[in-house]
Order: structure tokens, then C-alpha cells, then sequence
């Protein structure tokens, strides 16, 4: 996994709230055996006029031009500022690989659904939980001023915005790390290997109908 | 000492490991793969030259992509195809069960594995689909997962897990008749919203629960996640033992008297402290539908459509505007006169066999209204639906003009040849209604399967106690 310590980008604003990973990445494309190539399909029901299907030229499509992601304004967007309860619904991670595949590495929103929020820590992606109002304030300031940037600093959990104002974030201590320094984490738990047999076997003194064979 | 909830105990009990921040690596007992989330996991396990830690704690099944018609043919679309295929050659080269396409057994992973006893009391399972939750009806922590967690299960048998909150919902009194446990599930999502359960397990509780069958309690519980809790879960009781006693992978005898011990303490204790507590009058409740395009966009059958302009909130009330426009509905109209093109009775939420027989009733010695393009009942797997035909079911659907189907997830989510057209509104026993879920442009309303029944034969929306 990419490490990610800082990120200056253009910010692109989603005003939606609920917004699942079904309108992420539509079902017809996790029929797909790989992990990249989503991002010309990221928000596809949204962002192009017909109806899309794997395999197609997305750049011969016809655009929404009312859909956010094609206004010229957010060409090159890093930043994805979103509202409550982002990436709801199914657990598929093809929306994460999307998101990323389409250069975004950071979501900002209110609050967002777990299984979205785990699904980030695990490809680089950094989703930032702050307060309504302070997401509000980003809609409005996004909206009024073309070109604008947010920079990102994970180490020092701060968001900077371009008059040099300084936002703070929480995050979880082994999610930062993890993104921090690009860890594989089962490559971390497999250093445990001799902890997990030692509880298999207490397991098994205890409960052995848990080890029955599904065969 | 302060008592312990389910999910305390089912927690504690799984935990090899914790740091000081409370990140704790979790043993998971026991692992269900499809074909749409496993394939990058397998690669990556190859990538790394990894094997699974314990390929027999792990049962596969290919369900999302395939076809409920005829299977003889095969799949048609060569991407599903392979995705299909995959799943297969993984399986056999890693050393796992897999329940394949032509197997009697085959069906949605999350009605196997209770119908298979490979769920069981106190277990951890998990699975790449965020219905796992499904399973916790049977007294387990089980919750969906992406595809790197997969992965990782695959290759440490556990999952690096941060503890959630403990969310009580306790249901109490008699839900009046026609009201299901589908019902129950919706009018909850209604109350405390989509994100209500977000960063919680929730318990399900109250005498309104207890007196649901596995049946039920696995449609509740399936759609804890959809009130935003990635775990639901219910107590063990004398119904669940029943449920479980004599399947395939359950154990057996001294083993089966043990666990059944075991088990008896899979519930809260009475002193035990929720961090939230949510209850709600069963005798309230009214058979559900929903109007919109999130699930807490739901009222009675026997209401209006909300007003937008009602809402406080201007970014709920963008999106309740959104959503209206997007299922061509007005404020105001009665639900009763919303008029479906097609009938899905099907999902992990609704296809078991007393979802069948709760339709069945309702279509027994009546006819498809002639508005209805079509209705199609698919069953959860292929032992619910050789038990449906042993009943006769299948008569009394196809009678009534349904179709019968194959098992598999099909409209639900429509990755196979199922599915809507732009702008067709379906009566649908499954547990998302989103924008373009059941096909581009597609109007889905949640129901029970006797309210689809209902409103295939009526051609409208209509309340199952007029039948």
C-alpha cells in the first residue's frame, strides 16, 4: 500500500448526504477479477448520460455536464468533500479502489459508514470525520472560489486551508500508522502467528465443534 | 463487577490479542467467500505466496452472478462468467468447499450458511458482503468485510478490529397480524435512521423478538446495516436450538449436548450496560413500504408520501426532494395508490422458506393483477426451494401467474440477467432501495414478501389484512 503523509489538491463538493457505495461504483462492475481500472466508472449512474456497461470507451460517453465531477472547476480534484454517513451500504471495496483509481486520496464528510471508513485505512485512502459546521463552511467556501485547494497533513492531523487557517482532525492511532508508513498488516499479523495457534488451541480444549471440518 | 452484554462476551471471547489503544487482533471462527469480493483477495494471497491459515473453516459459494434461469446453458455474460469460474479454481487450488453452481445446496451465502448449521452459537463470521450481519440472529458477532480484510482472513484466520459501542433495541409486545419481521426491521430504519447504528453492535431484544422464528430474526438482523451497524445479533434461545439441532455441520451428540450448554449463556446479563438503548411498541408498527431511495425513507402502508418541506434539515430535505423526483412520486399521495411494474420476492433478507409460505399465502387462488409486467419469486437456496415445491409452493406461485426461479442474490442487486428497466418501479422483498440498485433508473420499494404478494395481486400497494 501507498504510504500518505501529505496532500495539497483541489476540492470537489459532493452535497449529498447517504451517499452508498452502489452510486460509487454501480454492481455491473465488480464482475471484475482485478483491483484498478474502476475510476473512469467511479459515480458512473451520476456522472455519464447513458447507461454504462464494463468494457465500454468511457471517454467516447456522453457526460452529465451537471454532474459535479465533470465541471471544469474540479479537473484534477484530489479531495472529495462529502456529507453524512459517506460510502453506506454495501461492503464492497471496489468503491475505495475506484475513489483511488480516480486520484482521490482523501474524503472529507461529517461521519461515514464503517465498512467504507475500514476499507480506506487498507489502500492509502484517508477519510477525515470533522464537524458539520466545519464541512459546511467547506461547501461554501469550495462553491465560492474556483480552484480551491486544502492541504493535508496526516502526521500533524491538520487541514490547512489556503488563507493559512488551521482545522485539526482525529483519527485512530493505528489507522494514522498504517497509512503513516504503508504497512501490510497481515504481514503485522502474521508475526503474531504464535499468539493465534496458542488461542486455537485453548479454543479447541474448549469449544472443539468450532474446528469441525466444513468439507 | 458490572454484567456483560452478547457482544461483550462474544468479543471478549475471540480476542488473541490487545494493544494498549484498545486495537485488538479478533479470531474469526468462520469465514463465507462469493465470487464478487474474493478474487483480489486469492491474488493476493498468491502475490505473497500465502496460503489460508484453516481453508476447512471456510465455505465458498457463487451467488451474485448467477443466473436464476435455466443453468444448463451456463452463464451468458462472459464476465460473470469468469468471475464464476474464478471463484471455482480458487477454491480448488487453495483446498476449500465450495458449494458450486450445479450443487443441490447451492444458493445465497447468507441462507446456506445458517440452512448448512456452518453458523453457529458464539461464532465469529465474516464474510466480504455487508449482510454477514444476517448470521448474528443466531447468537454470533458476524458483520461484513471488504476485500483486504478478506484477504487477511484468509491468511491469519483473524481481523485487527476496534471494539464497537453497544446498541440495545428492544422490541416489546405483539406486532399485530400481517406484520412481519421485515416490518419490524424497516419501522426500526425509520426511527433511528441509516447512520442511527453507525459505530455499534446492535443487540435486538425485547418479547416482540423472542417470539420471532430464526427465520425472522435472520430478515432482522440482516438489516442491522442497513440501519448503519455492521454486527446485529440475538440471544440463543430454545428456538434457535431447534433451528440448528440435526444440520449438516452442527455438532453431533455428546459434542451437540456440550455445545447446547455452551451456548445457554449467550445472552446479556441482566445488569448488564448498553452505551445506547433504542425501544419501540410492536403494537405500533404497521406493515411497511418504503418511498425513496435510503431504507429510512419509509412509512405505513396505510399513510401519505412525506412532505419535503416538512424537514428541518436542508440537506435531508435536498434529499428527500432528490429522491422524489428520482421515484416520480408527490408529496401527499397515498401509498395504497403507487402501482409497481414488477414483483421481486427474493434476497438474503427474504428467501427462506417461511418468507415463501407468508407469500404463497397471499397468492393461493389468485391472479397477477394484469398491470403487472412481472413478478418473479427466486428462493434463498436450492434446499428452500426443493422444501417450497415438497409444499407445493411452486403450484401456488405459478398459478398465480409468478415465476419460479433458481436460487441466487438476482434482483437485489441485479449483477445477473435480472433486473429493471430505467424508470420500472418494483415491489421488492430485498433491503436496498438506492438509486440504480435494481437496474440504471430502476424505483425500488421495500416490502415484506406478503405486501409484494399483496401488491402483485391488487397491481397497487395495499395493506396484507385486506386479504
Amino acid at each position: 500500500m501507498e504510504k500518505f503523509e501529505t496532500l495539497s489538491a483541489i476540492v470537489v463538493p459532493l452535497d449529498r448526504h447517504n451517499v452508498d457505495t452502489d452510486a460509487i461504483i454501480p454492481k455491473q462492475f465488480l464482475k471484475s477479477i482485478h483491483r484498478s481500472g474502476f475510476g473512469p466508472n467511479l459515480f458512473d449512474e451520476w456522472r455519464y448520460l447513458d447507461r454504462g456497461e464494463p468494457g465500454m470507451d468511457n471517454s467516447s460517453r456522453p457526460l452529465n455536464p451537471d454532474f459535479v465531477l465533470n465541471q471544469p472547476r474540479y479537473k484534477g480534484a484530489g479531495i472529495l468533500l462529502a456529507r453524512e454517513n459517506f460510502g453506506c451500504g454495501s461492503s464492497r471495496e471496489h468503491a475505495v479502489w475506484a475513489l483511488l483509481d480516480a486520484g482521490f486520496r482523501v474524503v472529507i464528510a461529517p461521519s461515514f459508514a464503517d465498512i467504507f471508513h475500514n476499507n480506506c485505512f487498507k489502500n492509502g485512502v484517508l477519510p477525515i470525520s470533522i464537524d458539520t459546521g466545519i464541512v459546511d463552511d467547506l461547501f461554501r467556501a469550495v462553491e465560492e472560489t474556483p480552484g480551491y485547494r486544502l492541504s493535508v497533513d496526516l502526521e500533524r492531523q491538520i487541514i490547512e486551508k489556503p488563507d493559512g487557517e488551521l482545522t485539526r482532525f482525529d483519527i485512530d492511532g493505528f489507522h494514522r500508522q498504517c497509512l503513516l508508513e504503508g504497512l501490510d498488516d497481515i504481514g503485522m499479523t502474521l508475526k503474531h502467528r504464535e499468539a493465534i495457534r496458542r488461542y486455537e488451541e485453548r479454543r479447541r480444549k474448549d469449544a472443539p465443534w468450532l474446528f469441525n471440518k466444513i468439507d | 463487577m458490572v454484567g456483560k452484554t452478547l457482544y461483550d462476551k462474544l468479543w471478549d471471547a475471540h480476542v488473541v490479542r490487545v494493544d494498549n489503544d484498545g486495537t485488538a487482533l479478533l479470531y474469526i471462527d468462520r469465514h463465507l467467500v462469493h465470487e464478487v469480493t474474493s478474487p483480489q483477495a486469492f491474488e493476493g494471497l498468491r502475490l505473497a505466496s500465502r496460503k489460508p491459515w484453516r481453508p476447512h473453516a471456510i465455505l465458498a459459494v457463487p451467488d451474485h452472478n448467477v443466473p436464476t434461469v435455466s443453468r444448463s446453458e451456463g452463464i451468458d455474460d462472459p464476465i460473470s462468467r469468469l468471475q464464476v469460474e474464478t471463484l471455482g479454481s480458487n477454491c480448488t487450488e487453495f483446498g476449500i468447499t465450495e458449494f458450486s453452481m450445479g450443487d443441490p445446496r447451492q444458493g445465497i451465502v447468507h441462507v446456506i450458511g445458517p440452512e448448512q448449521g456452518a453458523t453457529l452459537p458464539g461464532m465469529t463470521v465474516v464474510c466480504g458482503d455487508s449482510h454477514t450481519s444476517t448470521h448474528g440472529a443466531f447468537g454470533a458477532l458476524a458483520f461484513g468485510i471488504g476485500t483486504s480484510e478478506v484477504e487477511h482472513v484468509l491468511a491469519t484466520q483473524c481481523l485487527i478490529q476496534k471494539k464497537s459501542g453497544n446498541l440495545q433495541i428492544r422490541v416489546e409486545g405483539k406486532a399485530g397480524p400481517g406484520v412481519s419481521a421485515k416490518d419490524i426491521a424497516l419501522a426500526i430504519i425509520g426511527h433511528i435512521g441509516t447512520a442511527g447504528g453507525t459505530g455499534y453492535a446492535i443487540e435486538f431484544a425485547g418479547s416482540a423478538i423472542r417470539s420471532l422464528s430464526m427465520e425472522g430474526r435472520m430478515t432482522l438482523c440482516n438489516m442491522a446495516i442497513e440501519a448503519g451497524a455492521r454486527a446485529g445479533m440475538i440471544a440463543v434461545d430454545e428456538v434457535t436450538l431447534d433451528y440448528l439441532a440435526g444440520r449438516p455441520y452442527a455438532p453431533k451428540g455428546d459434542e451437540w449436548l456440550k455445545a447446547a450448554s455452551v451456548w445457554a449463556d449467550l445472552k446479556s446479563d441482566d445488569d448488564a450496560r448498553f452505551d445506547k438503548v433504542v425501544s419501540l411498541d410492536a403494537t405500533d408498527i404497521s406493515p411497511q413500504v418504503t418511498w425513496g431511495t435510503s431504507p429510512e425513507m419509509v412509512v405505513s402502508v396505510d399513510s401519505r408520501i412525506p412532505d419535503p418541506e416538512n424537514e428541518p434539515d436542508p440537506v435531508k430535505r435536498e434529499g428527500m426532494k432528490r429522491a422524489l423526483v428520482y421515484m416520480a412520486l408527490e408529496p401527499g399521495t397515498p401509498i395504497t395508490e403507487i402501482r409497481p411494474d414488477r414483483v421481486f420476492i427474493g434476497s438474503c433478507t427474504n428467501a427462506r422458506i417461511e418468507d415463501l409460505r407468508e407469500a404463497a399465502q397471499i397468492a393461493q387462488g389468485r391472479k397477477l393483477n394484469e398491470s403487472i409486467k412481472q413478478a418473479i419469486v427466486v428462493p434463498g437456496s436450492g434446499l428452500v426451494k426443493r422444501q417450497a415445491e415438497d409444499e407445493g409452493l411452486d403450484k401456488i406461485f405459478l398459478d398465480a401467474g409468478f415465476e419460479w426461479r433458481e436460487p441466487g442474490c438476482s434482483m437485489c442487486l441485479a449483477m445477473n440477467a435480472d433486473r429493471l428497466e430505467p424508470g420500472e418501479r418494483c415491489a421488492s422483498t430485498s433491503n436496498r432501495n438506492f438509486e440504480g440498485r435494481q437496474g440504471q433508473g430502476g424505483r425500488t420499494h421495500l416490502v415484506s414478501p406478503a405486501t409484494a404478494a399483496a401488491a402483485a395481486v391488487a397491481g397497487h400497494f395495499v395493506d396484507v389484512n385486506e386479504f
